[in-house]
């Protein structure tokens, strides 16, 4: 046992203490975006692959770093913005004008199919 | 220490503050976004440092750069169009992903620090090894459990739980040769071994995560992030960095925590979920028949009752996801709350495919977030409602569960049949995941509307708009 392998346990076991502490206060509303959080977090694994990269000298270490550079890089790049993306949906009040809100693909098609629907449904439900 | 390596450990510092900060802000909606750009910053500040270390050490060579920018950018790319792209209903397996490549990625820096290792003429520290093998096991069973998780959200594998003759014997022998090859590699370093264990956990984690069943995930998609979490601090321990130590375990303290709301939240035990969905089990539930006659309405007479009502409480459940009805569902509450109808959204934890996921999906339709209300905050108000309207939710609002002897006895429930009437959207009597009868459909006060929820609820609005317009 080194002292360094101490001091990361440490680290490590207090880390987790101020985790608990920090993310049960965190209301059910948001427990999606937290754990989407969380896993833009752990990107930080994109550290450690472009840190086996630097000291890669073979062909498999290459392609070992290739690999993880790429997963650590979409984690990270990838948890994050759809993080965002869903924590700017939570308003506190509706928008006035709500179809062409964010115009991310995808989204605004069954919105307005939506609307249609109701729309086109008035005559039929009332007669 | 040189003055580099001190202000390298600062930033590191600092992105962990900005991390445990940054989740700090989610503990409301209205600094959340805040929280997650910090949360970017430290990222960004930490990803920096890291250029730094690799530039001022300057061993790096060209084709590690090129492996690196490359792959980070490919990966990168892929990450942004995923975000950009994904519909809120399937959040859940990008989620499942993002745990699937981070495992892999936490899996990947430990081999590679082992291969190096073992093949240096000191060989690998005992510590070393243990933290080493902490990391390729946790990291490859995230891995594939992750990846078929996602498959069976997707629905590119089937949701039911999946078992075949012998599948617990193959996850027992992973499970068994994992472990044995571990402690043999912490004796005797050698590349094979570490291979072995390797496909063994693969195989662990393709065998834990077939049995589960569709209603599970929330647990599942939880317990896989915990996983990854701790599959990266240990890599933190493997490569001496005190910023993936810190990410790994605040990850892991968040996975662990929700999955133990999400356990809480049907009344089962995380043992009784790896084993089996209902049914599977030896859920020896008597299965009553109903014991009354259901009440079917029509959309005016529903209409009527939600317009004359003042308080109307919305139950929205996964079938309300699965119809992509939430828009439809918004629009009708818009339409009651704009005749002054009070309207508020009673969740439940597990509605969904993941914590919170039916929060997300009532966000992206435009609905306020003061009005989603949290179980057990809302169930004093079910009595004060003229109307609780359920939408695609059936074993959350099953009153047996308050009753022993059932399949769900003790799952915490909503209150729904406190509420004056009830109204219940669904397409046809079939029974929920628990595979048990809803009493609530034979209460006296609710009505019926077998519809598809999207067209149901179109017409609900239409009909309430030409009543009250």
């Amino acid at each position: 046992m080194t002292s360094a392998l101490l001091t990361d346990i440490t680290i490590f076991v207090l880390a987790l203490l101020v985790g608990f502490e920090v993310i049960s206060k965190v209301p059910a509303t948001l427990h999606t975006p937290l754990m989407s959080a969380a896993n833009s977090i752990h990107g930080i694994i994109l550290v450690g692959a472009m840190l086996i990269a630097a000291s890669a000298n073979n062909a498999l270490g290459y392609v070992l770093a290739f690999i993880a550079a790429a997963f650590a890089a979409m984690n990270v790049v990838g948890g994050y913005v759809v993080t965002g993306r869903m924590l700017k949906m939570f308003r506190r009040r509706p928008t006035p004008v709500p179809a062409g809100q964010d115009g991310q693909g995808g989204q605004l098609s069954p919105d307005g199919q939506g609307r249609q629907v109701a729309r086109g449904g008035t005559p039929g439900a009332s007669s | 220490m040189s003055t580099f390596d001190w202000v390298i450990q600062l930033v590191y510092v600092a992105a962990a503050s900005c991390f445990v900060l940054g989740l700090h802000l989610m503990n409301t909606p209205a600094t959340a976004r805040r929280g997650n750009q910090l949360s970017t910053g430290g990222m960004v500040a930490a990803i920096a440092a890291t250029f730094a270390i690799i530039i001022h050490a300057g061993t790096i060579s060209v084709t590690g750069w090129i492996v690196m920018l490359t792959g980070a950018l490919l990966g990168g790319g892929a990450g942004l169009y995923a975000a950009r792209t994904v519909q809120m209903t399937a959040m859940p397996q990008l989620v499942s992903v993002f745990n699937a490549v981070g495992g892999g990625a936490a899996a990947l820096v430990a081999i590679h620090d082992y291969i190096n290792l073992a093949g240096a003429s000191a060989g690998v520290p005992e510590s070393t090894t243990v933290t080493t093998l902490l990391d390729v096991i946790i990291g490859a069973v995230t891995f594939s459990g992750s990846i078929i998780a996602a498959g069976k959200l997707q629905g590119l594998i089937s949701g039911s739980p999946i078992t075949f003759p012998g599948s617990r014997v193959v996850n027992m022998a992973a499970a068994v040769v994992g472990i044995g090859g571990a402690i043999y590699l912490i004796v005797t370093p050698s590349v094979p071994g570490l291979l072995i264990i390797i496909l063994a956990a693969l195989v662990f984690g393709v065998t834990m995560v077939l049995p589960i069943g569709g209603a599970d995930m929330p647990v599942v998609i939880s317990l896989l992030n915990a996983f990854t979490g701790t599959a990266v601090a240990m890599a933190g321990f493997v490569i001496g960095n005190w910023a993936l130590i810190i990410a790994g375990a605040l990850v892991g303290a968040s996975g662990g925590i929700l999955t133990k709301l999400m356990a809480d939240a049907m009344n089962r035990s995380l043992r009784n979920i790896m084993i089996g969905g209902f049914g599977t089990g030896d859920s020896a539930a008597a299965v009553e028949g109903p014991g009354g006659d259901v009440r079917p309405i029509a959309a005016d007479d529903a209409a009527i009752q939600l317009a004359y009502a003042q308080k109307v409480i919305i139950v929205p459940g996964y079938g309300l996801a699965a119809a992509q009805a939430q828009h439809q569902l918004a629009e009708l509450a818009k339409e009651l709350e704009n005749h002054g109808i009070e309207v508020s959204y009673a969740i439940h934890p597990v509605a969904g495919r993941m914590p919170g996921h039916m929060n997300v999906l009532l966000a992206e339709a435009n609905v306020p977030y003061p009005q989603l209300r949290e179980m057990d905050d809302v169930n004093p108000e079910f009595p004060r409602a003229d109307v609780a309207l359920v939408v695609g939710a059936n074993d959350v609002t099953n009153p047996a569960a308050r009753r022993p002897g059932t399949a769900i006895s003790g799952m915490p429930i909503l209150d729904v049949d406190q509420a004056k009437s009830i109204i219940v959207i669904k397409r046809s009597m079939a029974s929920g995941y628990a595979g048990i009868d809803n009493e609530l459909y034979v209460n006296p006060k609710t009505s019926m509307y077998f519809a598809d929820a999207k067209k149901a609820l179109s017409e609900l609005t239409a009909a309430v708009k030409t009543l009250v317009g």
